[in-house]
């Protein structure tokens, strides 16, 4: 029944993909990365506070993803997933707000960082206990399949993840009840400052079968491969088909968080990965194609330039606001739909 | 109106529910076609399905994180822990998924979990305990204890309906030993304490197992006193106002807990009123508990550490004396 399949052919993703589809992929990695970039800025200013932790050199694992979502498919994303909120529509402005603690970020400084999930939009923010969220994300799918609905559950967690208790329960009750959800392991070779190597003896993509289901592995640094995971697993979800694992494998460029000089991982490492970096693929790619990489790249650095001055135009949090809204007084309202860019769901 | 065991309340309101909303959905371990632990869902698969009646895999963080993501895509889901103890496998998704979603991201996680606690039949360290007071600390959880019937009707459908996470607190000693008349249909019971008996000498206050014991132990009139029994129902949201408003007119406090001592509700109902009854009271606050010990076994053992109606008599004739 289940089997471990082989990394997807490089161009399978070409059928599905328009040039404007492209050029998204490609536009949501360069946001995400340059929103982290300026994020770092500011928090080297002291306007972040806390910790920043980013996803650079990661940005293909959420964009290629999330691309192939649906509007009312749901998404549970971790924090090194930037591009799936964007893909979804939280719009900069409120992502560098989120960051800065301010009343205009997602969750309004009652949470940092990535810990968000816009409602409205379809997403629930992940907790830091990794990875609690692919048990919501299994629940939603239950949910789905009870009632007979044609949508699946997405959720992403780390190669730490998989020695944790949730990540075995959730890949169990999946495989059990046969559900339409998307686990997508980040394989970033890092867990903090722990190698797989200390993490798991068998490669965990393995794991699928032995839960009863198809287990993936695929280049994490090639967007439009993740992509073609992501839909063909939703194409499976969608069928009655079941649950999938898709082993994106990749590499944490940068430190756990800011303040993480990354001093156990090995230069050379690092250095071989640097020459697999996602946008530069994804530029050579579309350049190939006569895309106008400089327009874009401007672009993207205007959105961003305004975004910030948004952000920090934007007030902080009242803080007679601080003990409100630990219940919710009124009616319970699920989740939203959110942005499907895709040309497929036009 | 009928009369029914505290266990058949638990039933006929999980039916009710079933039958009234079909976003309403039963999960735990051997719910179904075993019909659970104590019973409580017998028959249920026979006209429910095993859809909405579902076994799910042992699992408890599974249990809770799974039905957390069913609510927030509109589902009801009411979960049994086959023991409150077990709730321990499921906390981190509870307190740290469920209990914070609202207050992080203004998403309601209307999320119910059964618990079936208590000790009295040499359950042992593991099947006996009291976790409530572990939810009454973690923002975001509202917990309940019912001791009546009724009760355990109303406050199941009051929880249900709820748009929050509600740890409903269900006592394993009560549920055949206590019977009474239950209104049939949906109604709900507030997240308020009730004055199960009244009286201007002395307050007992207690919840869930405890509030029986209270009655027992002044039924015979405590040497011609009059002492009020206050029986919590809610402990998220505490009741501040019943109880000040006890404590005002009898003056005198003794408070009861099945739970471990330390840090359990009964303690919170003691700053209460040391913060804002204080100007009432005629006497210190006296509280029975359980000493901070695992629930033991062998009968003589779990009998010298679970509070019972002589402990609470006599905390009562001393207090009186004072």
């Amino acid at each position: 029944m289940a089997t471990h399949m082989a990394e997807p052919a490089a161009d399978a993703a070409a059928e599905y993909l328009t040039a404007e589809d492209r050029i998204w992929l490609l536009r949501a990695m360069l946001l995400m990365r340059g929103l982290e970039e300026r994020a770092m800025s500011l928090y080297r200013q002291g306007r972040v506070p806390g910790s920043f932790y980013d996803g650079y050199g990661q940005e293909a694992v959420s964009a290629g993803a999330a691309f192939a979502m649906g509007p009312e498919d749901r998404l549970c994303i971790l924090h090194r997933d930037l591009a799936a909120h964007l893909i979804r529509g939280v719009t900069p402005s409120r992502i560098l707000s989120q960051y800065m603690g301010r009343a205009a970020g997602i969750t309004h400084g009652r949470d940092g960082n990535v810990h968000f999930g816009d409602r409205n939009l379809g997403c629930v923010g992940m907790v830091s206990m990794l990875p609690d969220m692919m048990l919501v994300a299994t629940g939603m799918a239950m949910a789905f399949k009870l009632r007979g609905e044609r949508r699946c559950a997405m959720t992403w967690f780390g190669d730490g993840s998989t020695s944790r208790g949730d990540f075995h329960e959730a890949m169990n009750w999946a495989g059990v009840q046969k559900l339409p959800v998307i686990f997508v392991l980040e394989n970033n070779q890092y867990a903090y400052s722990t190698p797989v190597d200390k993490q798991y003896a068998v490669d965990p993509v393995e794991r699928a079968a032995a839960y009863g289901f198809v287990g993936v592995t695929v280049d994490g640094n090639d967007v439009e491969a993740m992509f073609e995971a992501a839909r063909a697993a939703r194409e499976r979800a969608l069928s009655g088909d079941g649950p999938t694992l898709i082993e994106a494998v990749t590499m944490r460029m940068h430190g756990h968080a800011a303040h993480d000089d990354m001093k156990y991982v090995p230069k050379e490492q690092v250095e071989e990965w640097r020459k697999r970096d996602p946008i530069e693929r994804q530029e050579a790619l579309l350049r190939s194609l006569g895309v106008d990489i400089d327009e874009l790249r401007a672009s993207v650095k205007a959105l961003i330039d305004a975004a910030a001055e948004e952000a920090l135009a934007g007030p902080m949090p009242d803080p007679a606001t601080a003990v409100d809204g630990v219940f919710c007084e009124g009616e319970a309202e699920p989740l939203g739909d959110g942005q499907a860019p895709w040309s497929g769901f036009h | 109106m009928p009369t029914l065991t505290y266990l058949q309340a638990i039933s006929s309101a999980l039916r009710d529910e079933l039958r009234a909303d079909e976003r309403v959905l039963l999960m735990g371990e051997d719910i179904g076609v075993f019909g659970g632990a104590f019973k409580v869902t017998d028959g249920f698969v026979e006209e429910f399905g095993t859809d909405r009646v579902m076994d799910t895999p042992l699992a408890e963080s599974g249990i809770i994180g799974t039905a957390v993501g069913a609510a927030v895509v509109g589902m009801r889901p009411v979960c049994e822990m086959q023991f409150s103890d077990f709730i321990s496998c499921g906390f981190d998704q509870l307190v740290n998924v469920a209990g914070k979603m609202h207050y992080r991201q203004g998403l309601a996680v209307p999320i119910t979990v059964r618990l079936p606690s208590g000790g009295g039949f040499s359950g042992g360290p593991f099947h006996s305990q009291n976790p409530e007071a572990w939810f009454m600390h973690s923002p975001g959880i509202k917990v309940v204890a019912p001791s009546t019937a009724e009760d355990a009707k109303g406050l199941l459908h009051a929880a249900i309906h709820d748009p929050n996470p509600v740890c409903y607190m269900e006592h394993k000693h009560l549920y055949r030993r206590v019977k009474g008349e239950v209104p049939s249909g949906v109604f709900e019971t507030p997240f308020k304490a009730r004055v199960a008996q009244p009286g201007s000498d002395l307050v007992v206050i207690a919840y869930g197992a405890m509030v029986p014991v209270a009655l027992e132990a002044v039924s015979d009139g405590l040497d011609g006193a009059s002492v009020e029994v206050l029986d919590l129902r809610s402990l998220v949201p505490l009741d501040e106002e019943a109880i000040l408003d006890s404590v005002e007119r009898c003056s005198k406090v003794v408070i009861l807990d099945e739970a471990n001592a330390t840090c359990a509700a009964g303690a919170q109902v003691a700053a209460l009123i040391a913060e804002k009854g204080f100007e009432s009271l005629d006497g210190p606050v006296v509280r029975v508990a359980t000493p901070d010990v695992p629930i033991p076994f062998s009968p003589p053992l779990e009998a010298a550490v679970l509070p019972g109606v002589d402990r609470v008599r006599e905390a009562c004739r001393e207090l009186l004396a004072y």
